[in-house]
């Protein structure tokens, strides 16, 4: 059996958020995505035991969690599972879920974990009866689904690969079945040539998936910077009320202070924080390690300036900080004369905008900038986007397959190899529509070549 | 019939002694039943009426499968080939595929006196008219058209084109069988009256030609490979090649021609109901459909060594022969060529294999078998592979054994039975490597490993080829150690190797497996540093080469195939009605009730059922089993 992954909590901002592996390799996979702080392996603990530690992909750590370990059969599916509990929040969890289906595991089934949890005996015949209703329910629900999914943008766009794809599978098919019947050789750089265009478009509809996240959650944003650079103004500006306390004393914010916003038809989850800066204050230290740690699980920053200080050593070390988070610098108090290295700041930043929050103006520049650098202008809302995990778990299938082809065809590996990877990726974009790969690969090896005595 | 007389009692009946019918009634000989082969002509036994070769991609598994589980075809055709070329060599090991030129007179003359020779077997020439149940409603009777009636525990049908055979040649037709052999033309009533769902599908074949009336002056040459390699795991000293064959091209001038005559072909003017392949399109067919296609490709291939009979492979035709001469003079080498034997289509008589198990037994009529052709298939080498499985489990159950099943995973066999039972046919099926989902496991160079240990289980393996089995076995597990433990520093020698194979050389001890897998090198290559090599057959290293430099895809596939054969495991029950299953989509019991699958794996192939459908069957299966 695979080893499968999903989501287990609520499609919901909630405390927590749950990623459940279950199969055989279920620590393998988790191992990929999380190391414990002790330093300790789930191999090495014992079932029903946790370990805390922190999450991470290929682009670093991204939250805190708490593994809890299952050994075979005493879990709910009777295999080995691994439970990942991170903070609430979809964007981190379906980050997470990412994570496991790269390191291997597979997205279930609708009702698949109760299904395995039935089969293992974990259930009893009653239980049965409504797993079986609840399953062909979703069943029904996903044939639903899938129907609207085909009149819809995102099955053109699936569709399109999958049939440039099946046209290549089909001519390395040909070439390979009728050997001595003139159909042209296959070019390894043209191949090669069409497998990264697939691959880039695959991971285009990945990046729409995040979109689409993005639309529906809203945007954990932190606007962050060093003390007294009018965070809070900023804030204020944005969220339309008095949210934040404002004075002219440094260090006046010492807790996280939260809003969400709509800017410009973007929802942004609002955090105003601590200044950043070296302080003996303990209490104040508290704030600005709350402030480190969101300004570390953002999505968006919002890093705000003074522009009429020089920059100080606690600008640079905040900017150091803030690593490939999407940032906008924002550079405040522009009503009054300048005295910031904007040269610094443009080598820092892509995005630059000049507002002043006491006088609320920039806002518009500020939308555009948002909007920007979260690459949501590229996203014609027309161009169909992914919206099920579903649909994100085929086209992540697919593309590690047709990325796994380019690799075995770049390390000279004979074309039966490569074969079969791409036909994987058709078989993973073929999956909702339930179409047989082979079958549809042979229709078009004779709708395109001539072969045949 | 009117006067009819009793002609005595077998274990098995088999209906045709083509390449299906050869292996189903040896297998079931073999296998200790009294076995009775009936042929309407015995001068046709393993007559090939279409091209004189056996093999070719996936074919060539084909063969090789066959002939690891125990069957004829892979050692008569090293009998008596005329050329043997391994195809797709340097596309990867799934797709080597190998194909023999035969001299076909002979291929039929060794097939029918092996029959003859047979203990347990005998072949008669008969053509059977009636096929009906026999009084204790358990046995069958076949009934010949001289009215002898044969009883029988259990009938393997394999009638090619003979069934219901009907010959098209432009506006000229007639009720035929191939080569001109008369068709069975009573046996499609009983068998409809049985309930077996029949269709029309049709065939067809090139003209035969003088040799002396071809110019092979400029025709492109093209030989058979030195050395041969043999089918058979039998064949130890190989033969060599004795045969050429010659490439031509049509042009603009055959096009031209057959598009003035196309309202000529049968095909076009639709007297031609029955559904053609679509891999083996008729010349007119290639024309019509690929308009834009400067010219096709042909082969020039011999028919024997005692006849001056040439095929021309890729020109099958239905158009008249009056045409059909007048498009060969165009093409270079064939401006005079004199037509012995012309193009012809033939359409007759198959059976929705839908109706079958992976047994390859009907559903609704226990003992009665279908293989090749009359399943809806084509190729000579795809019948052989049916016909062995029909045979096998004729017998099996006549002796009241566990059948015969071969899985997708164990085979090309097996998922050429699996597409016919699972997913139907709508054209004459023919084997492909692209219809494996395993293809990189289920090679031409491991078919014993697969399928010799179960022949033996069955019976059909020998102790001195099970012996010779088992020492190639533990060569290639020796082998794969050594190539494991084997060590080589990093001397100069070495090194100019690796970087004359533009590979990277080594600072350090690399072991041979490694060496092995860098797509660049070979055990040919390595040769002069890997010195104390052991003196095993060349199959050995070619196995130990092959698993370690696709180490990673074949540990892949195989894990799928444990993932297959988990469902495979959990059987269905049979001759269910999956509308008293709640939770199934309608389209799924529908397709479920036709298809009635023997296991939750053959379910969930069938078009139409979804994961969500598998679940709820897997959910009541378990109910229902407890």
């Amino acid at each position: 059996m695979h080893t499968i992954a999903a989501i287990s909590t609520p499609q919901a901002s909630g405390g927590i958020g749950i990623v459940r592996i279950s199969g055989d390799d279920a620590r393998t996979v988790a191992s990929h995505v999380f190391t414990s702080v002790s330093g300790k392996t789930l191999e090495q603990i014992p079932g029903y035991t946790s370990l805390f530690g922190t999450v991470h992909d290929a682009d670093g750590n991204f939250d805190q969690c708490v593994a809890a370990n299952y050994r075979a059969p005493k879990s709910y599916t009777g295999e080995n599972v691994v439970e990942l509990s991170c903070h609430g929040g979809l964007y981190v969890i379906q980050r997470l879920l990412n994570a496991c289906l790269s390191a291997g595991a597979v997205m279930a089934q609708p009702g698949e974990f109760t299904r395995r949890a039935f089969l293992n005996g974990k259930m009893d015949l009653t239980q049965a009866e409504s797993v079986m209703e609840m399953i062909s329910a979703q069943g029904k629900g996903a044939a639903a689904a899938a129907r609207a999914g085909q009149e819809g943008l995102l099955y053109g766009r699936i569709h399109s690969v999958q049939k440039e794809l099946t046209d290549t599978a089909a001519h390395l098919a040909a070439w390979a079945d009728f050997p001595e019947e003139n159909v042209p050789e296959v070019d390894s750089g043209k191949l090669e040539k069409t497998l990264k265009c697939m691959q880039s478009e695959l991971e285009q509809m990945l990046q729409s998936f995040h979109t689409e996240t993005i639309l529906k959650n809203g945007v954990d944003t932190v606007i962050a910077g060093r003390p007294n650079v009018g965070k809070s103004t900023l804030m204020n500006l944005l969220s339309g009320s008095e949210k934040s306390i404002v004075t002219s004393y440094a260090g006046t914010t010492r807790d996280v202070v939260e809003d969400t916003i709509s800017l410009g038809g973007i929802p942004l989850k609002l955090a105003d924080t601590a200044g950043l800066h070296d302080t003996q204050d303990p209490v104040e230290q508290l704030g600005v390690l709350r402030s480190r740690r969101r300004v570390e699980g953002a999505q968006l920053i919002l890093a705000v300036f003074d522009s009429s200080e020089a920059l100080s050593q606690e600008d640079k070390n905040f900017v150091d900080m803030i690593g490939d988070t999407p940032a906008i610098a924002v550079v405040n108090k522009s009503d009054l004369p300048s005295k910031i290295n904007i040269e610094y700041i443009k080598s820092q930043f892509k995005q630059i905008v000049y507002i002043s929050a006491l006088q609320g103006n920039g806002l518009q520049k500020l939308k555009d900038a948002v909007q920007q650098v979260l690459h949501l202008q590229q996203i014609d809302p027309a161009a169909g986007i992914l919206f099920t995990q579903r649909q994100q778990g085929d086209v992540t299938r697919a593309g590690n397959a047709v990325s796994e082809a380019l690799e075995a065809l770049k390390s000279g590996m004979t074309l039966d190899a490569v074969t079969v990877c791409v036909e994987d990726a058709v078989s993973a974009l073929l999956e909702l529509t339930g179409e047989s790969v082979s079958e549809t690969i042979i229709d078009q090896v004779f709708e395109q070549f001539c072969v045949g005595k | 019939m009117e006067h009819e007389y009793d002609a005595g009692a077998f274990d098995v009946a088999v209906v045709g002694a083509g390449h299906a019918g050869i292996e189903a009634g040896l297998a079931s000989a073999r296998l200790g039943c009294s076995t009775l082969v009936f042929t309407i002509n015995l001068d046709a036994v393993g007559n090939c009426p279409c091209n004189p070769s056996i093999g070719g991609t996936a074919k060539g598994h084909l063969v090789r499968e066959i002939d690891a589980l125990g069957g004829e075809m892979g050692r008569t055709t090293d009998e008596c080939f005329l050329q043997s070329r391994m195809l797709n060599l340097g596309k990867g090991p799934a797709v080597h595929s190998l194909r023999c030129q035969i001299d076909r007179r002979k291929y039929s003359e060794i097939m029918k006196h092996k029959l003859e020779l047979q203990e347990n077997l005998f072949v008669k020439q008969a053509e059977i008219v009636d096929l009906r149940h026999a009084a204790d409603g358990v046995r069958w009777e076949l009934v010949t058209r001289m009215g002898a009636v044969y009883t029988v525990k259990a009938v393997v049908l394999a009638t090619g084109t003979f069934l219901g055979g009907r010959i098209y040649v432009g506006e000229v037709s007639y009720e035929s069988g191939p080569d001109g052999m008369f068709p069975a033309a009573f046996l499609s009533k009983p068998l409809q009256k049985l309930g077996l769902r029949l269709r029309r599908f049709k065939t067809g074949t090139p003209a035969r030609v003088l040799r002396s009336s071809i110019d092979f002056t400029g025709l492109e040459v093209q030989k058979g490979d030195d050395p041969v390699v043999p089918f058979s795991y039998d064949t130890l000293v190989p033969g060599k090649n004795r045969a050429v064959c010659h490439v031509s091209w049509t042009n603009d001038q055959t096009k031209a021609i057959i598009l003035k005559n196309i309202g000529r072909s049968p095909l076009y003017s639709g007297h031609i109901k029955g559904i053609g392949p679509r891999y083996c399109p008729s010349i007119e067919d290639k024309i019509m459909r690929f308009q834009d296609k400067p010219r096709h490709q042909l082969f020039i291939e011999p028919c024997g060594l005692n006849t001056e009979e040439m095929y021309l492979q890729g020109m099958s035709s239905s158009l008249p022969e009056e045409v059909q001469l007048q498009f060969y003079h165009t093409i270079k080498g064939l401006e005079h060529v004199q037509i012995m034997r012309c193009a012809y289509a033939i359409e007759y008589d198959c059976v929705d294999p839908l109706q079958m198990d992976a047994t390859l037994e009907f559903r609704e009529q226990p003992g009665l078998y279908g293989a090749g052709q009359f399943n809806g298939s084509s190729g000579y080498e795809e019948a052989a592979a049916q016909g062995i499985v029909a045979g096998i489990n004729a017998a099996l159950k006549v002796q009241d054994r566990e059948p015969m099943i071969l899985d997708r995973a164990s085979s090309y066999i097996g998922t050429l039975v699996d597409d016919l039972v699972t997913k139907g046919v709508t054209d004459p099926y023919r084997m492909m490597t692209s219809r494996s989902e395993y293809r990189l496991v289920l090679r031409q160079d491991n078919a014993d490993e697969r399928l010799t240990p179960i022949g033996r289980k069955i019976g059909l393996i020998g102790d001195e080829r099970w012996a010779r089995f088992q020492q190639k076995e533990q060569q290639k597990v020796d082998e794969l150690k050594r190539a494991q433990k084997t060590i080589f520093a990093p001397s100069e020698e070495l090194n100019q190797l690796l970087v004359s194979h533009e590979t990277s050389p080594v600072t350090t001890g690399v072991r041979l497996a490694e060496l092995l897998k860098r797509p660049q090198l070979n055990y040919q290559v390595l040769a002069p540093v890997d010195k104390d090599r052991p003196d095993y057959p060349a199959a050995v290293f070619e196995n130990t080469e092959i698993e370690l430099k696709y180490e990673g895809y074949i540990k892949r596939q195989k894990a799928d195939i444990a993932e297959m054969r988990r469902l495979e495991g959990r059987n269905l029950p049979r001759s269910m009605d999956y509308t008293t299953v709640n939770g199934l989509r309608s389209e799924a019991q529908e397709k479920l009730n036709k298809i009635q699958p023997m296991n939750i794996g053959q379910a969930s192939r069938i078009s139409g059922v979804s994961p969500a459908d598998v679940s709820v069957l897997l959910i009541w299966l378990s109910k229902e089993h407890s």
